[in-house]
């Protein structure tokens, strides 16, 4: 140590060695934490798939099928969620569960929102407890214990909606899915209800060998096929001949469609004989002289519409592009190198930017204020439809009261009806308006039109008292 | 002598590290096919799996027979603007695989947009120079606003 210069040399060597060494090891380090993370985007792109149980028309419980396809199924668990949109989505508002109905939260209601909605239904269950609609994972105790069920006897057409009905359409057919059908149409909605047990579930959609596509609803096979047949498409058969992307959209058209319960047998149809638009179904009514109920307030013979998302879609610009629901509210997610269709269905408003911008390059903010400009023009008009047919209900009570002259009363109670199932066709699709935009409008201008000729029928002088309120 | 001795030590266990270092780094980058990336082969584009989309569009496009990724998503103007801009977005979408903090789906940034404008303009010269004429004060027109889907169709 008494020499300064021989001392001081290896000091600083060491310590560069030092320093060297710490780089050379955090070189390492860094290396092999990228090695390992390519190693394992490697894997992620061996796309591996472990068929855990055997699957066949037998296994209902969607659990069963999640054990094959845990991404598939992990999303469509999360149909739970209720989240808002601006015009539609839910939100969950708590309730004291009874013993009659154990729901502990339910979503808002739609006729709290708005009264007038009461008038249109009035003598009608709905308008005891219309709510909005929740995800795909209530449709089954959403029905089973809405306020709707005490009013009225419902038949078990109801189900075959609001669950899961392919095992159970086997089992009352022994084997045949149509004889199961009309079985299950033909009981009462508790005794139906008795035979199913998840809401909608994989094998309702899919082929339980190959996972292809299907469709497993009698009732939509049938009217598919009729309107084909009016494109000039004989004997259709929606399993044989539809392309996949038209699968897309056909799973989906199974049950958000508008219908009515035909006959004695209380069998599920869709009133799609003359076509899709709304004239065209109104048509069909018409010639088969049915109604869904009286009018309480008027008498007249009205019609409910439901949800006829499929029917307004068709009408749309996305339609007309070759656009499938699913791509909007199934949008593809990355899970790893997997592409997987998101089994969360729900609003694309949601998740913007897997749903629009797949195809619409354009900044999120800008696309949600396109579909709020359509929405709002939509929401706007339908409220002024609602208006107008309030008004005419009430002045045909009040012209009842007065004695009006039953041709009149009848002329304007037709032009209720026809007024009304316009309007609900909007109101009733979970859309407002944005699948059809322009289609949306026009038909709630001839609602408005239709409000106006009853309002003509009863005479002018008392359409115009009440056009002062 | 002792003195000498641990520095010989130290030395030692810093060309050990080193060396590992160099050998692990050798190997990551052959294991990541690192030398696939100096080359044309679209191939390459899509060795991690974010890219099959692209690559499998491409694959039925038209413009398969003519064009490979580097021709309309690198620079024409020389090597060193290609190996840049090849450089840039290697590091960056390595970053972006590796981290997983990417927004989807996947859009081009606007620098990458004028390269590929560009690349359109270099192939289609003749034809391009006929349309731009137009207004003097008229935005400029662009390829892929309209012909985005002519490289890889997704659909």
């Amino acid at each position: 140590m008494s020499e300064g210069k021989v001392t001081e040399s290896p000091r600083f060597t060491l310590r560069t060695i030092g320093l060297a060494a710490a780089g050379a090891a955090l070189a390492a380090l860094l290396i092999t934490a990228l090695l390992v993370n390519i190693f394992e985007r490697k894997q992620e792109a061996r796309n591996p798939f472990f068929r855990v149980v055997e699957l066949s028309e037998e296994v209902e419980n969607p659990a069963q099928w999640g054990k094959n396809f845990p991404f598939q199924y992990d999303s469509y668990l999360r149909t739970v969620d209720q989240v808002r949109t601006r015009f539609g989505g839910s939100e969950a508002v708590p309730r004291t569960p009874t013993d009659a109905d154990p729901r502990s939260i339910v979503s808002q209601s739609r006729l709290e929102e708005d009264p007038r909605l009461r008038t249109m239904w009035a003598g009608y269950a709905f308008s005891h407890d219309f709510r909005e609609e929740r995800g795909h994972a209530y449709m089954f105790i959403d029905q089973l214990y809405t306020e709707r069920q005490k009013v009225t006897d419902q038949p078990g057409t109801c189900v075959n909606c609001h669950a899961s009905v392919v095992v159970a359409y086997r089992k009352l057919g022994d084997g045949d899915l149509e004889k199961g059908f009309d079985e299950l149409n033909r009981l009462p909605y508790f005794e139906a209800a008795q035979h199913v047990n998840y809401p909608v579930a994989c094998i309702d959609c899919h082929d339980p060998d190959t996972m292809q596509l299907r469709v497993t609803r009698p009732a939509f096979m049938e009217a598919i096929a009729k309107v084909k047949a009016l494109e000039g498409v004989e004997d259709y058969d929606v399993n044989r001949d539809a392309t996949r992307q038209e699968m897309r959209t056909y799973v989906c058209g199974q049950c958000h469609v508008e219908y009515y319960f035909r006959g004695e047998g209380k069998r599920l149809t869709y009133p799609w004989d003359e076509g899709l638009r709304v004239d065209e179904i109104y048509t069909y009514y018409e010639e088969e002289g049915f109604y869904d109920w009286e009018h309480a307030e008027t008498g007249a013979k009205v019609l409910k519409a439901q949800h006829p998302e499929f029917e307004m879609f068709n009408q749309g610009t996305h339609a007309r592009a070759g656009v499938a629901c699913a791509d909007c509210h199934m949008p593809y997610v990355r899970v790893g190198a997997h592409k997987v269709s998101d089994h969360q269905v729900r609003s694309p408003l949601l998740d913007i930017a897997r749903a629009c911008q797949t195809c619409h390059r354009v900044p999120e903010a800008e696309l949600e204020a396109r579909a709020h400009t359509l929405q709002s023009r939509t929401f706007e008009m339908r409220s002024r439809a609602l208006d107008a047919l309030v008004d005419l209900v009430a002045a045909i009570r009040s012209a009842k009261e007065e004695g009006e002259s039953p041709e009149r009363i009848a002329e304007a109670q037709s032009l209720q009806r026809r007024a009304q199932f316009y309007l609900d066709f909007v109101e009733a699709e979970n859309s407002m308006g944005f699948h059809a935009p322009q289609e949306a409008v026009r038909i709630l201008g001839e609602s408005i039109d239709y409000s106006r000729k009853g309002l003509m029928a009863l005479g002018s002088p008392r359409s115009a008292e009440v056009a002062k309120d | 002598m002792a003195r000498h001795g641990t520095i010989l030590a130290w030395g030692l266990a810093l060309a050990i590290l080193i060396g590992a270092a160099i050998g692990l780094g050798s190997y990551t980058f052959a294991y990541a096919r690192g030398f696939s990336y100096l080359q044309d082969d679209p191939a390459a584009c899509a060795n991690c799996h974010v890219m099959n989309e692209q690559y499998e569009g491409w694959l039925r496009s038209s413009h398969r027979e003519v064009a490979v990724c580097n021709d309309c998503h690198t620079p024409h103007q020389n090597l060193l603007a290609k190996y840049w801009v090849k450089a840039k977005n290697g590091f960056w979408h390595s970053y972006y695989f590796t981290t997983g903090t990417f927004h989807e789906p996947i859009a081009i940034t606007e620098g990458n947009r004028k390269v590929t404008e560009e690349a359109c303009r270099h192939c289609h010269a003749e034809l391009v120079e006929v349309m731009d004429g137009g207004h003097r004060h008229a935005e400029p027109v662009s390829c892929i606003r309209c012909h985005g889907a002519v490289g890889h169709p997704t659909r």
